[in-house]
């Protein structure tokens, strides 16, 4: 696997750049991935979405779909859309320092 | 000079990685294992940030009309790819039953029942059309459809709203 260094911490990512490590992440590595992904600053929002996927992943060992996203974490599809624009799921689980979603929905 | 041009055009674009930008899916069947692949396929797409259309038309119109999407069924009559006998595929209630199985399997997979399928397909800004001549043939109205639906179009203006995409009939 190849390393990056990430807001000062070298870890390892996979080829498209998602950590391979969820534990690696912390906020400033968050900050560094969402300008990669073209989002310049990370509103309440968005940190909302990324803690909850994060607590999810660690609950139940997956990556929350973007419908888990709505139901459970209780962020509009259409907002999900607007914060993380052209492909929300991988977009948000990249910046929350998950691997990318699997699922076709 | 045309050739050497050409040769380097040809690299440069091998070098890009190629995107769609915009599909028009149409979806033509009213049964369950019709209507869901093109869901899924117009949901993928603005999850892979493509342009997405839905166009639905002949019996695929059931999955937009308010009463009867509420009724779409696996068809378990003919369908050998179901693995069961086909004279028992016509036993009343089975299609029920295997219906209810699969949105059971589904859900497992957070593919949502219909309804909340086109809400949230909505929502990520995909626009649903519903066909005139389908709408016509079966005496239904604007108001028999959901309002997720932008506007009911002639096969004309589906082409022209799927300019420049891909259209993908299902």
């Amino acid at each position: 696997m190849p390393t990056k260094t990430i807001a000062g911490k070298t870890v390892e990512v996979d080829a498209e750049g998602f950590l391979v490590n969820p534990d690696d992440w912390n906020e400033d590595i968050a900050k560094e991935l969402a300008k990669e992904e073209g989002i310049n600053e990370l509103t309440e929002m968005h940190w909302k979405v990324i803690h909850f996927m994060r607590q999810d992943y660690k609950e139940r060992g997956q990556i929350p779909t973007i419908r888990r996203i709505k139901n459970a974490g209780g962020v509009p599809v259409q907002d999900l859309y607007k914060l993380f624009p052209d492909g929300p799921a991988k977009k948000a689980a990249k910046i929350a320092g998950l691997s990318k979603p699997q699922g076709c929905v | 000079m045309a050739s050497e041009t050409l040769t380097k055009e040809a690299t440069q674009k091998k070098d890009e990685k190629e995107t769609l930008k915009k599909v028009s899916i149409v979806i033509s069947r009213g049964t369950l294992e019709g209507v869901y692949p093109g869901l899924i396929m117009a949901n993928g797409a603005r999850m892979e940030g493509i342009e997405a259309n839905i166009f639905f038309t002949f019996f695929g119109l059931n999955a937009i009309h308010k009463k009867k999407m509420k009724k779409i069924k696996v068809d378990t009559v003919g369908n050998p790819a179901l693995g069961i006998p086909p004279i028992v595929g016509i036993i009343p209630g089975l299609n029920r039953m295997v219906t209810k199985m699969f949105i059971k399997e589904m859900d497992k997979l957070d593919i949502p029942p219909i309804d909340e399928f086109l809400e949230m397909i909505a929502a990520t800004g995909a626009k649903m059309y519903a066909c005139k001549a389908a709408m016509d043939m079966f005496h239904y109205k604007r108001e028999d459809l959901i309002d997720e639906v932008a506007d009911v179009l002639t096969v004309g203006q589906f082409y022209e709203v799927a300019a420049g995409g891909e259209i993908i009939f299902t």
